[in-house]
């Protein structure tokens, strides 16, 4: 039989991709600001979203997605907050896609939302190759994982809005750098915002709320689409 | 890391690809996978044989075209390729620097009956 070549240049994470923008349009529809959060295990992203929820009672309403190998301890911890939330496990799974946040978004209350925290799975890899639909990326790198993060995992902090450096308290303990880790960090990213953040101590999460309030309200007056 | 939803995506392409011309076998399927794609060629092979087992996808040979990482200087312009995850301009020192190429992660082709 007869053996021919059929060219095909098809992307192949491309149906990710069109899931991910449906996402988006959704998420713009509705105005819920969705902020995709990534980050080793154990950076702090359930305290840290534990803290916005608290913090920005009054100011936004926020919703979660939890997205973890096994448990629901996560979800459990923010429900008892009285949040909206979805949890998703992926059993020896890496990453969210989008197909996963659709369902998500089929089972939460989006007409209570202005702002939805997705917290990815703890790993610098894979997340990053995977668009869930979100308005901003978020990673957090915490202080006792050493300053060398943005040197050793360089993709994942090339796409990053902003770096939350957690656990600064403890800085009085740690061989960590600030200076080394900015360099790293904004020498793949000149743009990003770059938040030191405490939730012990409280330091520096006011600055993160207002850059949270301030890009919520800029998809608010975002004129409608006709 | 994530290999399994990038295999199941290039058999579900190739399987659509080879149902529209009404190709009885494929016989070997060539990929772009970029050095920064986070690919591991192995993973996807290994994936690819158990996935395409029972389908006209099965036993075709994946030719794996990778191109490397290539980065770019925002001091001194220098494009060069990273030594490993090191990213550090060979030229001028700096650590200003943005991918120009390497992500790739295409079917481009692949060879039917």
């Amino acid at each position: 039989m007869e053996v021919k070549v059929l060219t095909i240049k098809e992307d192949i994470l491309g149906v990710n991709e069109k899931k991910a923008a449906k996402n988006r349009e959704r998420l713009n529809e509705q105005r819920i600001l969705t902020i995709n959060i990534m980050s080793s295990p154990g950076a702090g992203k359930t305290s840290l979203i534990l803290q916005a929820i608290t913090g920005l009672k009054g100011k936004l309403r926020v919703g979660v997605i939890e997205g973890d190998v096994a448990s629901q301890v996560d979800a459990d911890k923010v429900h008892e907050r009285g949040v909206p939330v979805v949890q998703i496990n992926i059993p020896g799974g890496c990453h969210l896609d989008a197909n996963m946040i659709e369902s998500a978004l089929n089972n939460l209350p989006l007409n209570e939302i202005d702002l939805l925290f997705i917290e990815n799975v703890g790993n610098l890899i894979c997340p990053a190759e995977f668009d869930l639909g979100e308005h901003k990326r978020v990673i957090l790198a915490s202080t006792p994982e050493g300053d060398d993060k943005p040197y050793k995992y360089p993709l994942m902090f090339t796409e990053a809005d902003v770096v939350l450096v957690t656990k600064v308290d403890l800085l009085p303990h740690l061989d960590f750098q600030m200076d080394h880790f900015h360099k790293g960090v904004t020498g793949l990213n000149p743009d990003v915002k770059i938040f030191p953040v405490s939730v012990k101590t409280g330091e520096g999460l006011d600055q993160w709320f207002s850059w949270l309030i301030d890009q919520a309200k800029e998809l608010k007056a975002r004129p409608a689409r006709r | 890391m994530h290999e399994l939803p990038v295999t199941m995506s290039i058999l579900s392409i190739v399987l659509e690809q080879a149902k529209t011309v009404q190709a009885s076998r494929i016989k070997s399927i060539s990929l772009k996978i970029g050095e920064l794609s986070g690919v591991v060629p192995e993973y996807v092979e290994t994936q690819f044989e158990f996935l395409s087992k029972d389908t006209i996808a099965a036993g075709a040979a994946l030719v794996f075209n990778q191109p490397p990482a290539r980065l770019r200087c925002r001091v001194c312009a220098s494009v060069f390729s990273p030594n490993g995850q090191n990213w550090v301009c060979p030229n001028c020192h700096d650590r200003n620097i943005e991918i120009v190429s390497g992500r790739e992660c295409f079917v481009e082709s692949m060879e039917i009956e």
